[in-house]
């Protein structure tokens, strides 16, 4: 249905001579990934987001806080699986911010009940401390980042089979592989850096935030890294924890959602053949969307 | 001809009871499916995971807690009291004898063993609910300023209204000076 | 709805008969959903009032649930919606439902009007009928509107603040309308509370005018594929079971899309930039509305002047109303109209382009084609209507309903029985005629 007006439209734009601004202002769109979590089966790796936490806590939860997201959360069912003690142990290296009874904020460590505490006491202190603007909260990034994908993708990306939700994880990743040597003629100034896939003037305020080795992950039985400490690995793992920490129930939701669909598709099935034997009597329904279009006169 | 009909009245029978079947199978799809639509509207009424999380045990520090002294604390959003009882009122409370109370309970049950000296009791008043008042009425304890109730200095029902003791919450020392609310037996109140 | 005095509930046990001769209330029932006279040519896109009908339930009903745990207010929106996404029980699933339940309302409703339009259900004798849908219409994008709000995320901001500037457009009490609806200096704390207490107020409303819409579709009956009036018992058949059960299924069968939404692509109709917590000094990119209103936002911005957009858009809405009066034919249905059936399909491709360049950014080509769209919509009310009417001839009309479902010659129903005729006005009693076909 929206394939021929936009079809059209675009016929027409593309007649008058107009077109959108120029092209070489906009970043590219991100290279899509395999995602675990991806499509009706998807499933979060547990391992995959136990090492993006790691990246997390190491790396970006230097400047990016994660509010809304409890110690407890780590633990819950559908996450990185981190067992109840691990949390509690966990919580307990981080100090959190407690009115005791003569009314003085005193520190105490951490439960499983409290959430990541912010690396600043405000959105201010966070702002200033980074040149005005504060680094955005991790909490539902990977839902809060986008990017247009235009006729007629938009359209598959809705359907069974070709839908596509990973947007934000996409733009997650392309964007920490983003970095590097501005093209010719383009100019960054002081204090920002060239990244190709940032899609305000492709020019970011945070520096490279990781590099090949940064973060040392586990060890298999031979001594070598489960999976190559590379920043494309960390940004795949870190994009995964933070689609997880956006949607800690997704697993149980995509869970649910098949049992459902299937259910309606069984219950709609019988209703049609109910609707088909209490209109036998009558001679039964014409078929069709418009049964007089069907007929001759 | 006969033979006819009668075929004809078989081959109704049997379409009749398929179409019996077929109606009774939607009619419990649909009543199925109903009440199954209806659990996760029940459920997001329950008690919400940060809501059983905040309502994990909690530590109260004895130390600063003197002689003849009550301190509120709460957990699950419910009022208690740590008292630490004078040695006078462990031996007056141990001298009552159980006979004389209307929810009789001995010294002992309303104590840990071993720390005569501290009574954790919740902190509403079993008739309806308002807070007594602490070294008030006539048996060391508290009074209701609601109805009347009084009760002794373990929590102990002795006039009025209310109906038994000031319920004893689980709890447990974790050491010689500090409690913890919501656990009993190495495992946390459900 | 007493106009079906023809039902004939008897209440059989004495409570009952004491209960109704007090209250008829089983018998408005049972003449309203089971004896009422449906005609029998109806196709699926009929069905389109009970799906409204069950998306209208759902969203009272997951917005009374959502109403326990979401706090309205500008520093704790936000939180307490992620609160309910993430802490309590299905809370995810009741925000989804929500979330998307509103889009296919939208969408049923767009699926219901077209048809009005396609079918002449707007002629008379049920202008009364049709005003009332808009009217659940309008109330229906006030509601969408002020529930978008809600979640105080950047989108819920700035298209408040879109919108009640809008407002602010109409001459001499605009500003005190915007001010009204602020409750302050800017779209603030104030505001998100009062469009709390209006987004949990309007469904009621909505559901008050459902039931005279109702009402005043039980009053002229349906229209119908073929928009010729019943003419006899063999037109129509009762609601129950044949419409009820026609109306499970699709549904149910609708239902299937909303579920494929709500567990598969939560966000697919939303905004990710909804997701940034609302920031005053700061806004998005691309400011868009929700899809269902894409089309008014082109035809908004087609106007380069800020009172004319919002005269335009507020027109091409009310234009619907004039419908009606506006469309001169003597034949309802659009497939007995071969020169506007062209027109109606223009005018539906004109509508969807209309929400493709809603979405686009106002610039270039996307503007001149805007006001091209633009005008034509208004075009079709204002010209093609009246003029189609006056000058096109009409195909000839069926002699009644039963022929469109039979074929002319034919004996009815019976004649499709395969050799077991059957006594032609056996099956759809008498009480199931509307009163006009028994007057005559």
């Amino acid at each position: 249905m929206m394939r021929y007006p936009s079809t059209l439209a675009a016929g027409l734009i593309a007649i008058l001579g107009i077109g959108q601004a120029s092209a070489e202002e906009h970043a590219p769109n991100p290279p899509r990934q395999k995602w675990s979590f991806a499509g009706v089966f998807g499933k979060f790796d547990e391992a995959q987001l136990q090492r993006g936490f790691q990246v997390y806590k190491e790396v970006c939860s230097n400047c990016h806080s994660m509010k809304l997201v409890r110690f407890r959360n780590l633990a819950e069912e559908g996450g990185p699986g981190f067992s109840a003690a691990q949390v509690k142990a966990l919580a307990e290296t981080y100090q959190v911010k407690e009115e005791n009874d003569k009314g003085e904020v005193v520190d105490r460590p951490g439960r499983a009940a409290d959430g990541f505490p912010p690396m600043y006491p405000n959105e201010k202190a966070a702002a200033a401390a980074h040149g005005g603007k504060a680094p955005p909260d991790f909490s539902v990034l990977a839902k809060a980042r986008t990017y247009e994908r235009g006729f007629p993708a938009f359209v598959f990306d809705a359907l069974p089979l070709t839908g596509y939700s990973e947007q934000g994880v996409d733009y997650i990743h392309a964007l920490l592989n983003g970095y590097g040597d501005a093209p010719e003629g383009k100019e960054v100034p002081d204090g920002v850096y060239y990244n190709k896939y940032y899609p305000q003037g492709q020019v970011i305020a945070m520096p490279p935030p990781i590099s090949d080795g940064a973060v040392t992950y586990p060890k298999n039985d031979k001594g070598e890294p489960v999976v190559p400490e590379t920043t494309d690995q960390y940004a795949k793992d870190v994009a995964a924890f933070m689609a997880w920490a956006a949607e800690p129930h997704m697993m149980a939701r995509k869970a649910l959602g098949f049992q459902v669909i299937l259910f309606l598709i069984l219950l709609s099935g019988l209703l049609y053949y109910v609707k088909k034997q209490i209109w036998k009597p009558l001679g039964g329904e014409v078929h069709g969307l418009q049964p007089e279009l069907h007929k001759t006169f | 001809m006969a033979n006819t009909s009668a075929t004809t009245a078989g081959a109704q029978d049997q379409d009749g009871s398929r179409r019996d079947f077929l109606f009774l199978a939607t009619g419990a799809a649909v009543a199925v499916g109903g009440a199954f639509a209806a659990w996760p509207f029940v459920s997001s009424m329950r008690p919400d995971a940060a809501t059983i999380a905040a309502g994990a045990p909690l530590d109260v520090d004895l130390a600063p807690i003197t002689d003849g002294q009550i301190v509120n604390v709460f957990w699950r959003g419910k009022l208690i009291f740590v008292r630490k009882l004078t040695e006078k009122e462990v031996k007056d409370m141990k001298a009552i004898p159980v006979s004389e109370l209307s929810d009789p309970a001995p010294f002992d049950a309303r104590v840990k063993s071993g720390h005569d000296q501290w009574l954790v009791v919740y902190g509403n008043c079993t008739h309806l609910g308002c807070v007594p008042i602490g070294h008030q009425g006539n048996f060391e304890g508290w009074a209701c300023p609601c109805h009347g109730s009084q009760f002794d200095a373990v929590g102990r029902v002795r006039r009025g209204p209310a109906p038994i003791n000031l319920p004893i919450p689980p709890y447990t020392f974790a050491s010689d000076t500090k409690v913890r609310i919501g656990e009993e037996g190495g495992k946390a109140a459900a | 709805m007493s106009a079906h005095a023809t039902s004939i509930y008897v209440p059989k046990s004495r409570i009952a008969k004491w209960f109704e001769s007090r209250l008829p209330l089983v018998g408005l029932v049972h003449s309203s959903f089971i004896a009422y006279p449906v005609p029998r040519n109806l196709n699926y896109f009929w069905t389109f009032g009970a799906i409204l009908s069950a998306f209208l339930g759902i969203q009272i009903v997951t917005g009374v649930w959502l109403a326990m745990h979401y706090e309205p207010s500008a520093g704790a929106a936000f939180e307490s919606v992620e609160h309910i996404m993430r802490d309590v029980n299905y809370g995810w699933l009741l925000r989804y439902m929500h979330a998307n339940g509103a889009s296919m309302f939208f969408l049923a409703v767009y699926v219901h009007i077209f048809r009005a339009l396609y079918y002449g259900s707007y002629k008379a004798p049920r202008e009364v009928l049709y005003l009332l849908g808009v009217i659940i219409y309008l109330l229906m994008m006030a509601t969408a509107f002020l529930g978008y709000t809600l979640p105080w995320g950047q989108m819920s901001f700035w298209g408040a603040t879109v919108i009640t500037n809008i407002l602010a457009a109409i001459p001499i009490v605009g500003d005190s309308i915007q001010s009204l609806l602020w409750g302050g200096y800017s779209v603030g704390n104030p505001t998100i509370n009062r469009f709390f207490s209006l987004h949990y107020l309007l469904p009621w409303m909505i559901a008050g005018v459902v039931v005279l819409h109702v009402w005043a579709l039980h009053v002229t009956g349906q229209n119908n594929p073929a928009g010729i009036p019943i003419k006899s018992s063999k037109d129509a058949v009762p609601f129950t079971p044949y419409a009820t059960v026609k109306d499970a299924f699709a549904t149910v069968a609708f239902m299937i899309i909303f579920a494929w939404f709500v567990f598969y692509q939560p966000n697919y109709l939303g905004h990710a930039d909804n997701y940034v917590p609302a920031n005053a000094s700061v806004t998005p990119a691309h400011i868009v509305p929700e899809w269902y209103f894409l089309p008014f936002y082109a035809i908004l911005r087609a106007v380069p002047d800020k009172l004319g957009g919002v005269i335009l858009m507020f027109g091409a809405v009310i234009i619907l109303a004039f419908a009606p009066w506006l469309d001169t034919s003597r034949v309802r249905s659009t497939n007995y109209r071969p020169v506007y059936k062209v027109f109606f399909w223009v005018f539906v491709v004109n509508a969807i382009l209309l929400g493709w360049l809603g979405a686009k950014p106002p610039e270039g080509g996307y503007v001149i084609v805007g006001r091209i769209c633009t005008v034509y919509y208004f075009a079709h009310f204002l010209l093609v209507m009246p003029l189609c009417g006056l000058f096109e001839t009409p195909k000839a009309l069926p002699g009644s309903i039963l022929e469109t479902v039979t074929g002319p010659g034919q004996q009815g129903w019976d004649g499709r029985q395969g050799g077991q005729p059957q006594d032609p006005d056996k099956g759809i009693p008498d009480w199931a005629m509307p009163d006009a076909v028994k007057r005559s």
